[in-house]
């Protein structure tokens, strides 16, 4: 399709037909904030931080869910676009419990005003994704001062009736990306906007708890939620993202392969999160692949070899141990030939165990009697 | 998998057959989801109507068991109508003849009456899915686990083939694997028939490859056992020693009492896992196995794509690396192998010794990994198979198949057929998820799901203890009554030792793959407190 021209902060910028605002202005690498825009959803507009000011339009149009047009003229931080981010941000976290207003305005009392919040949290900590919060990002960024308006928290109590997901309507922006996620992204239906107004609320199944609607805890919602609104149950206040690394890997559980970010903390997995962009999941998880990681840490784990004595077992040495076997296989092999012994792989564990055991098998056991659960 | 997962978000149609997709493969039911928001068009074939056919603009209620018979039919009507793709069938493919041969036996009204379905419908699923080039055919272990699984999965094939719908992006046959590497397990050799890469091990010339690259002389030439073949000939006393490694049999496998038996007949078994399980029970020696996330390597996914697993956290105790094991055993034997990290292992075995993998090394797989087949180190991997309709023996061959009934079907003593298969919370035994934190909350039981109107022929209550009852074994279970299970169905998992379907599944298998019959056996159900039934107990 043919290239057309508009400008961007005096920039020329190309732009294909169909293409916002916003995905032009991204193609080009000029940034403009998003709160509610998730990626290959349809815009819509709700929390209005991603205005720019067009040449010759009364009003600031949402570069999300504007069409780019020939020779149209944007600026992205002009000083009007400033002042109307600071005040849908304002507005914002004066609408919620959002306790990283460090630059308070007012009467300064920040001390005062986290006490209170993590008072009302039910919790002695920071807001549980301090650190990792688009909305906190957005407020330091444009130094927003709040205290010009009426703070307060909602009329909706915290749901943590279910184990996985805290959902806590007192940190919602109503940006609806968890909407968006769960309707367009996982398709699964379970979430809508429910009431009108200062009433407005995410609610599931007609406003009931998660666990009691067609949510099947995906954890698609969390990863979309910009805010503390949605939050791992497991990771609350034990993940801090300063003190985390990440590592890529792949999920243990179906055959669709899965990638996983693992947020490492103290030498354990504190949550999971999908890799955004990558093959094959696009950053989508399932309940198994975003929740069932700390398996690895039960106690119940095998921590040495064990050796049957009568009915019982007992704790042996790796020595003790692979000697035993390697001497029963022996005899075995020696009395009754190669084909007496057998082995089934694991088709959970990685290729190069599953290599190992049929080399095993085939060049020192000298036996194809080699197999795994391919086929179920 | 011929093709990729990508492909399933712009596919313009799905033929999804023996597949709960939404439950055993969540994420890639989300890109069929996409697809059909975008306007693809979905066709789910399964006795089950489950979430996806939500979204098909048609669900195909098959019995059990039916799907050569309807496969065959469909495949009637669109070489009566001359509605298959006939320039891919004359330039691509061999035995047409023997194929339209044996369906044009399988008439609509001949197949509907063992399919349970209506003449009509089978003619409208042939008139839809020759509308659209290409489909996209999507299969799981409702076509493989049956006595007739591999004629099962031969039909997906011929099916495809007449429709021209193979070697093209978003067509193909496409089965979803059900264990994180079960694709690299085979991939690997792990296969009684073939050394890493599919190489035959009754070839002599690639025998001798291994023994060189192996440094060792006189590898066997004969085929091996399968797992049942193994398991029986532990009663045999064909088999004295057993090496189990990272499964548990005694509750997987069809059959629980006959399991225990033939694992409690093992002279010696070593079992290799992370956890203490059921089969474990029966071990002579338990070795500690270090995890998921405590070591690195690799996994290969349905579409052939490898992909990097890393450490996270270190294993607990005195646990090994698998792969330390196996070669910690070798040495004993007067082995002494020379890779000492699954990378070592990869780079300097495995990429040089499978064709398929040789462009594949580590340094490759930082990213979103690579797909086989690759060659050479400059190949950017394969998305799609048999590209142009050029497969990997030349022509695509024709392979008729003919319909045959579960071995075990229902009669008057065992009225209603069970079926098995996996919910979404869990996974297998649920030594893993079992141990997660909240899991068991969301779902920490097993249910018999029964129609509504065996329930209310049986007087039974949504919620109720029943008795579930096969020629094998008998359980408790509490009936779950859902309209997703048709009439004269039951439906359970393996996810939990009690009620686990394995103690009612019937030890039969695909003669050539040896794959149990999971999704067809004959049982009864009862209420527990019928009088008559509590006799018997």
């Amino acid at each position: 399709m043919t290239q057309q021209k508009m400008m961007i902060n005096g920039h020329e910028v190309l732009f294909s037909p169909g293409q916002t605002i916003l995905e032009a202005a991204e193609a080009a690498g000029i940034w403009i904030p998003t709160l509610c825009h998730l990626k290959g959803t349809t815009p819509t507009g709700a929390c209005r931080i991603c205005v720019v000011e067009v040449a010759g339009a009364r009003t600031l149009p949402t570069a999300c869910s504007t069409p780019a047009a020939p020779g149209m003229a944007v600026q992205t931080e002009s000083p009007r676009v400033i002042e109307a981010r600071r005040l849908i941000l304002e507005l914002m976290l004066s609408s919620g419990n959002h306790n990283c207003a460090a630059l308070n305005g007012g009467d300064g009392d920040w001390t005062g005003f986290q006490l209170g919040v993590q008072d009302s949290d039910g919790s002695g900590e920071l807001c549980p994704v301090w650190g990792d919060c688009k909305l906190q990002d957005l407020a330091f960024r444009y130094q927003v001062k709040v205290g010009r308006f009426q703070s307060h928290e909602g009329p909706y109590p915290q749901e943590l009736a279910n184990p996985l997901i805290v959902r806590d309507f007192s940190r919602c922006i109503l940006c609806g990306r968890c909407v968006q996620a769960c309707n367009e992204v996982q398709v699964n239906r379970a979430i809508s906007f429910g009431y009108r107004g200062a009433l407005s609320k995410i609610v599931a199944a007609g406003d009931r708890p998660l666990a009691d609607s067609e949510c099947v805890f995906c954890g698609e919602c969390i990863q979309a939620c910009p805010v503390g609104a949605l939050v791992e149950k497991k990771a609350r206040y034990r993940w801090r993202p300063w003190e985390t690394t990440t590592v890529r890997t792949t999920c243990p559980y179906c055959g669709v392969g899965c990638q996983q970010l693992l947020h490492v903390q103290d030498g354990r997995i504190a949550k999971v999160t999908g890799v955004e962009g990558a093959e094959p999941n696009q950053g989508r998880l399932c309940v198994k692949g975003c929740f069932a990681y700390d398996f690895i840490y039960s106690e119940d784990r095998l921590r040495t070899p064990l050796i049957r004595e009568g009915g019982d077992f007992r704790e042996a040495s790796w020595d003790e141990a692979l000697d035993l076997v390697a001497s029963r296989f022996k005899e075995i092999i020696a009395a009754s030939g190669p084909d007496a012994v057998a082995g089934v792989s694991c088709a959970r564990s990685i290729n190069e165990d599953s290599y190992q055991m049929q080399k095993l098998f085939r060049s020192v056991f000298k036996t194809n009697n080699i197999d795994h659960c391919a086929r179920t | 998998m011929t093709n990729s997962f990508n492909e399933f978000a712009r596919a313009k149609m799905f033929l999804v057959i023996g597949s709960n997709m939404t439950e055993a493969h969540p994420v890639a039911s989300t890109f069929v989801k996409n697809a059909v928001l975008k306007g693809a068009r979905l066709i789910v074939v399964d006795p089950r109507r489950h979430k996806l056919a939500d979204f098909a603009e048609l669900h195909v209620p098959i019995r059990v068991g039916s799907d050569i018979a309807f496969l065959n039919a469909v495949m009637h009507v669109l070489i009566a109508e001359g509605w298959y793709d006939k320039k891919f069938v004359d330039s691509c493919t061999v035995d047409f003849d023997k194929l339209a041969a044996t369906v044009m036996r399988y008439t609509p009204e001949y197949a509907a009456d063992i399919c349970g379905i209506s003449a009509v419908m089978i003619r409208d699923v042939a008139r839809r899915i020759s509308s659209v080039h290409p489909m996209m055919l999507c299969y799981t272990l409702g076509i493989t686990e049956h006595t007739c699984g591999t004629r099962n999965v031969m039909s997906t094939a011929n099916l495809q083939m007449l429709l021209g719908n193979m070697g093209v992006e978003c067509g193909g046959v496409n089965p979803l694997r059900g264990q994180n590497n079960v694709q690299g397990a085979c991939d690997m050799g792990a296969l009684p028939n073939v050394f890493p890469g599919y190489q035959k091990v009754g070839d002599l010339a690639l025998r001798s490859k291994f023994e060189r690259a192996w440094g060792v002389d006189g590898l066997p030439a004969h085929n091996g056992l399968m797992i049942p073949q193994m398991m029986e000939g532990l009663v045999s006393g064909q088999v004295r020693a057993f090496y189990i490694f990272g499964e548990n049999l005694a509750n997987t496998e069809p059959d629980i009492h006959k399991v225990e038996h033939e694992l409690a007949s093992a002279e010696f078994l070593v079992v290799q896992d992370i956890f203490l399980n059921e089969t474990t029970r029966f071990a002579h020696v338990i070795l500690p196995a270090a995890a998921w996330s405590e070591n690195d390597g690799t996994f290969t996914n349905s579409e052939r794509r490898v992909s990097r697993v890393r450490t996270a956290s270190p294993a607990p105790g005195e646990a090994k690396p698998n792969w330390w094991i196996f070669q910690q055993i070798a040495k004993r034997f007067g082995h002494e192998w020379t890779a000492n990290s699954a990378r070592e292992i990869w780079d300097n075995e495995v990429s040089v010794l499978a064709p398929q993998l040789c462009g594949i090394k580590y340094h490759r797989l930082e990213g979103d990994g690579l797909q086989w087949p690759c060659p050479d180190e400059n190949h950017p991997g394969t998305c799609f198979l048999h590209r142009d309709g050029h497969f990997t023996c030349g022509l695509g061959i024709f392979t008729p198949a003919e319909w045959t009934p579960p071995a075990e079907v229902p009669d008057d003593t065992y009225p209603l057929v069970l079926s098995t298969g996996r919910r979404l919370t869990h996974y297998h035994t649920r030594t893993q998820t079992g141990r997660c934190e909240g899991l068991n909350d969301i779902l920490g039981e097993e249910t018999a799901d029964i129609s509504p109107a065996d329930a209310r022929a049986l007087n039974i209550a949504h919620g109720e203890m029943i008795r579930v009852a096969s020629r094998r074994g008998e359980i408790k279970v509490k009936a779950n009554v859902t309209d997703m299970v048709p009439k004269g169905m039951v439906w359970m998992a393996f996810h939990f030792r009690e009620a686990n379907a394995n103690w009612l599944t019937n030890a039969a298998f695909d003669e050539i793959t040896m794959t149990a019959e999971y999704k067809a056996c004959a049982v009864r159900i009862e209420k527990l407190t019928d009088p008559a039934s509590m006799a018997r107990v």
